[in-house]
């Protein structure tokens, strides 16, 4: 845990050390006066620090490395989940999983991008950036559950669809525009949650459903803060303002109508309860697939290309 | 990733045919044979030594491919909002009062209906010379008028794409542009009526992620720069050397991701020449 710590979240972590430390000592001594008392102080300490944060700050919680990834979510909210592999093209690539899961008493297909936790995994997860197989399994796996009628839930989490080599050649720009395209058309509910990072068309490419929700702690953009500074500022130094000037939060995507919904996090972000990140994800989830359902097939299309049709803003 | 692959030249708005030295003589970029104006224009804005493709503005683009006079521009006067109250090293609303003036454009994009060997299409070309192509709110929602109108008229669609990607100073919402466009293909595609993607140099990120590669069929000029992520930060992410004619048309067409190269003189006949072999 130590090693993982922001800088923000230090003066909350400290006093609840000092707390863990009043209750061993408990046992000895009536203290559960000071106890409570320290305690209020974490949670005004804590709501003061939380509703305050800066973009820039939002970005590191979106990028925290304890933070629940996809598999978290899919082992806390599904059972049953049978992973499923490959593009049936080239290979399988580690960077999205997918496959049928219960969720509650339905069956749906739960596809995201996967970030490792270690050096070790993060290699073999290609720290969660796709390559072009990856968008082409999703797509397979999509294209199966409209085979088999169940609605697909994405999860969104990547820093970028990888810009290598072999991703250019592969049509890293075609797999994720095909993605675009079919998915407007699937004939089965997608419910799309942003759970972590969603940078730009690497985030996108699983993007297109009838409801966008996101995350508490999330960002959501064309662009990586720190790339946008070495554009636009030509530093990496202007990270920031950047992140300021994107408007990338959960609160600026609502209020541009990009997402449709915020999902609240526990106090002082998901990484702090994958348990209650889950439930709470979950229970959502549920409540947005019963309300998709009722949607006739012709309706929920139309909706969900005039859902993209609209958005954009501009003089006439 | 960066969908703008290069830091200021982008930016700039004023030097879309970076080899115009003056008046009347013209410079290759590529081979710096001089030739004169009048006779690379009847080139086809083309190198007539080495047939290197400047970088031409839609309105050339409707010259070579519109029978006289057919074309009429739909939606010209969208203008761009700045719907973040973006500021980076100037105001984008500044940013995009400048470029207008300086370029006689209200966006990154022409559309329109017109007539090609007789066959009426409908149209959109991208200027590069307007924020390096980019895609905002105005090109995506022009875009998705443009659709809008192919299926109306039930008439094919013919973009001719030259982006550096989406408009960063619109941030989610130049993202959602692909959204945009792309869902609106796929309702084109429904109605089963063709759609030509010309892709020109370059077509890069958010366009290339988009509506530049769902054509029905795609085609490149020679020598594109076309991609996902540009070469720049390819290098940099994998710190290995590019291979040869690496993103290139010619590579794209070896890697099976264009249908053909087509020169820009013969781009004209080469668009009927489809359009009459899919006719009913
Ligand atoms: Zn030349």
């Amino acid at each position: 845990m130590a090693l993982n710590i922001l800088e923000f979240e230090k003066p909350v972590l400290e006093l609840e050390k000092k707390i863990e430390e009043m209750r061993k000592m408990s046992d000895q001594l009536d203290i559960s006066n000071e106890i409570n008392k320290l305690e209020s102080k974490i949670n005004d300490l804590r709501k003061n620090i939380f509703e305050n944060l800066t973009p820039w700050q939002i970005v590191q919680l979106a990028r925290h490395p304890e933070r629940p990834y996809t598999l978290d979510y899919i082992y806390l909210m599904t059972e049953n989940f049978v992973e499923l592999h490959g593009d049936r093209r080239f290979g399988d690539d580690k960077a999205i999983v997918g496959g049928f899961a219960n969720l509650g008493d339905q069956s749906v297909m739960i596809i995201g991008q996967q970030k490792g936790r270690d050096t070790k995994s993060n290699l073999y997860r290609n720290f969660g950036m796709p390559n072009p197989e990856g968008y082409r399994k999703a797509y397979r796996l999509m294209k199966l559950a409209e085979k088999f009628n169940k609605p697909v839930i994405t999860l969104i989490d990547t820093p970028g669809a990888y810009p290598g080599i072999e991703a250019e050649e592969r049509g890293q720009a075609e797999a994720i525009a095909k993605n675009l395209f079919e998915m407007s058309k699937l004939q089965v509910p997608i419910i799309v949650v942003i759970i972590g990072e969603g940078a730009s068309g690497g985030a996108l490419g699983l993007g297109i459903g009838d409801r966008v929700l996101m995350l508490q702690y999330c960002w959501y953009s064309v662009i990586s803060p720190e790339s946008c500074s070495s554009i636009l500022w030509r530093s990496w130094d202007f990270k920031e303002q950047a992140a300021e000037a994107l408007k990338l939060t959960s609160q600026d995507l609502l209020r541009l109508k990009i997402i449709d919904r915020i999902i609240p996090e526990p106090e002082g972000g998901a990484h702090r309860d994958h348990k209650k990140s889950a439930d709470i994800l979950k229970g959502v989830l549920l409540e947005e697939l019963q309300s998709v359902s009722k949607l006739k097939k012709d309706k929920l299309l139309d909706n969900r290309i005039k859902k993209f049709g609209e958005m954009g803003f501009f003089k006439d | 990733m960066a969908w703008f692959k290069r830091k200021s030249e982008n930016i700039k708005t004023d030097e879309p045919k970076k080899g115009v030295t003056d008046g009347s003589w013209i410079k290759c970029d590529k081979c710096g044979e001089l030739m004169h104006k009048k006779q690379w224009e009847s080139n086809f804005y083309t190198c007539t030594k080495c047939g290197f493709h400047f970088k031409i503005s839609s309105d050339e683009y409707i010259k070579i491919l519109f029978d006289d006079d057919s074309f009429k521009e739909i939606d010209k006067k969208i203008k761009s909002v700045d719907p973040l109250g973006f500021t980076d090293t100037k105001p984008y609303k500044s940013r995009i009062e400048e470029t207008i003036k300086k370029t006689g454009l209200y966006d990154a994009i022409k559309t329109g209906t017109g007539k090609i060997n007789g066959d009426e299409v409908v149209f959109g070309c991208m200027d590069f010379a307007f924020i390096g192509g980019s895609m905002g709110s105005v090109v995506g929602e022009k875009i998705s008028r443009a659709v809008d109108k192919a299926i109306k008229l039930k008439k094919p669609l013919i973009l001719i794409s030259s982006s550096g990607g989406a408009r960063m100073m619109e941030g989610v919402v130049s993202l959602m542009q692909l959204a945009k466009t792309s869902s609106k293909l796929a309702k084109l595609d429904e109605e089963k009526i063709p759609y030509i993607s010309i892709l020109t140099n370059p077509t890069t990120g958010g366009a290339s992620a988009s509506f530049s590669m769902l054509g029905d069929f795609n085609i490149a000029e020679p020598d594109a720069l076309i991609a996902f992520a540009g070469p720049r930060v390819v290098k940099q992410a994998t710190g290995k050397d590019l291979p040869k004619g690496f993103q290139k048309s010619e590579f794209l067409l070896e890697k099976g991701f264009i249908d053909l190269i087509v020169e820009r003189k013969d781009l004209k006949s080469k668009i009927s020449q489809i359009l009459n072999l899919i006719k009913n």
